[in-house]
């Protein structure tokens, strides 16, 4: 594993909040990782520190060992697909075209198929298209790059299902022939739990979870069944959440689940289950109430 | 289909070694690689390769230079060793488990292991009439397991 992203105590500062917090994390070379949290929490903040789009208030950020910040060397190395993109007032062909001057590694028939897959009209300008091919044509330039780091945030409002569908599949195909850093930030947690290897969760500008896929579906499990027997099963454990109605109780708890609790649910007539990583992260993500009156 | 909460890589090397047991992955047969994988469960491709790599490490697949990961020859006899082991504790513990709650003794429980139930009721019918109703519940089950077979080929 080699970083090639590496985000050292950066805060960062507007006017009278505080955007991140002192965030450290890394990025290591060739995985997908999942950049998740509310919104606010500072994820759109973080990718522009990362692309050099922005600056820090303190700390530093090195990409590939040298600082983002006005590096065309760097830059020609990253790609950042935001949600909002503005494009000047040309046709989606002349767009492409643009792109493919600025990246060196352009793949214009994968540029091709995509736009295919998603039905984008060449001849059409970018400023008459619906939202939906909008964030398309921003889908087709981010992958088509082949940028060794590629920066997806919330690339994809106004897509439906079926086309965020082809999104992910093509994203992980391409990203199984040309392997290359991607970080991808989403609301639709569940929808890419399976495609990411790492993941971070920032809250209120601050990082509360680091921790690769794998190891976040261990961390949590739902124990439900008969509340006497809950309460004796969690007894030495984390709660992190609980519901009940009548005799009945779901409860979350921290893992890790082994042999020998498995065991122990099953004399107690308990059910365990899986945490799915959007509730992990709405469990992560602070209490929602706070949020509001705060 | 992936889904009860073991780590995702396991879940991938469960659903092979299952595939091996049944013989629909045969032995000495290719195994689809690790792109291939991810493209079919939409996973990351780093997870479908930890899952492979558990059954590299247990011995039953084996990667050929260039050519790509085959089933090891004996593979299928190991698993079922593998899952005889576990047999107990994943299915005959839980079944003594809710038998006791219900007051199932064992002599009881040995019976309808023996004679389930079903059958217990088509032999108090008429000798005949059993014997055609196993006749075509056995036809049955041939048919139904014939038609998972190909599905399975044609999945595959």
């Amino acid at each position: 594993m080699t970083p090639i992203v590496v985000v050292d105590h950066v805060t960062r500062r507007y006017r009278g909040t505080t955007a991140l917090r002192d965030v450290s994390t890394v990025l290591q070379e060739g995985t997908i990782t999942g950049l998740l949290g509310r919104n606010g929490a500072g994820k759109s903040t973080l990718m522009r520190i990362i692309t050099g789009q922005e600056f820090v208030s303190s700390g530093t950020v090195r990409v590939g060992g040298q600082n983002p910040l006005e590096n065309d060397a760097v830059l020609r190395r990253m790609i950042f697909v935001k949600e909002s993109q503005i494009y000047p007032d040309i046709k989606v062909k002349r767009a492409l075209e643009a792109a493919s001057w600025f990246y060196p590694n352009w793949d214009a028939e994968l540029a091709g198929q995509l736009m295919d897959d998603f039905a984008l009209p060449a001849n059409r300008p970018i400023k008459k298209l619906s939202r939906g091919m909008h964030s398309a044509v921003g889908i087709v330039i981010g992958l088509a790059a082949h940028a060794e780091i590629t920066l997806f945030d919330e690339p994809y409002l106004g897509l439906d299902a079926v086309a965020r569908q082809i999104f992910y599949d093509r994203l992980l195909a391409d990203y199984a022939e040309h392997p290359r850093t991607v970080l991808l930030s989403t609301h639709l947690i569940d929808e890419v739990a399976n495609l990411l290897e790492h993941v971070i969760v920032i809250d209120r500008g601050r990082i509360v979870v680091d921790a690769t896929a794998d190891d976040l579906r261990g961390r949590a499990v739902t124990v439900s069944g008969r509340s006497s027997a809950v309460d004796e099963f969690v007894a030495h454990r984390e709660v992190l959440k609980r519901q009940g109605v009548g005799s009945f109780t779901t409860a979350t708890v921290t893992g890790p689940i082994d042999d020998l609790a498995r065991a122990r649910a099953r004399d107690l007539n308990l059910d365990l289950g899986p945490v799915s990583l959007q509730e992990f992260v709405i469990q992560s993500s602070g209490d929602m109430r706070e949020r509001i009156s705060a | 289909m992936l889904d009860d909460g073991a780590p995702l890589f396991q879940q991938i090397a469960d659903q092979l070694s299952s595939d091996i047991v049944d013989g629909a992955l045969a032995e000495g047969a290719k195994v689809p690689s690790t792109n291939e994988f991810a493209a079919f469960y939409r996973i990351n491709p780093a997870t479908a390769a930890k899952g492979i790599n558990v059954l590299v490490d247990d011995g039953i697949l084996e990667k050929r230079r260039g050519i790509g990961m085959f089933v090891v020859m004996g593979a299928r006899s190991r698993l079922i060793q593998l899952r005889r082991k576990e047999f107990a504790e994943q299915y005959v513990d839980p079944l003594v488990t809710e038998a006791k709650r219900l007051g199932i003794d064992t002599e009881a429980l040995i019976e309808m292991i023996r004679r389930p139930p079903d059958r217990q009721r088509s032999d108090q019918r008429p000798t005949d009439a059993a014997q055609i109703d196993q006749a075509t519940a056995r036809n049955q089950a041939t048919a139904i397991h014939q038609t998972t077979a190909e599905e399975e080929g044609e999945a595959s």
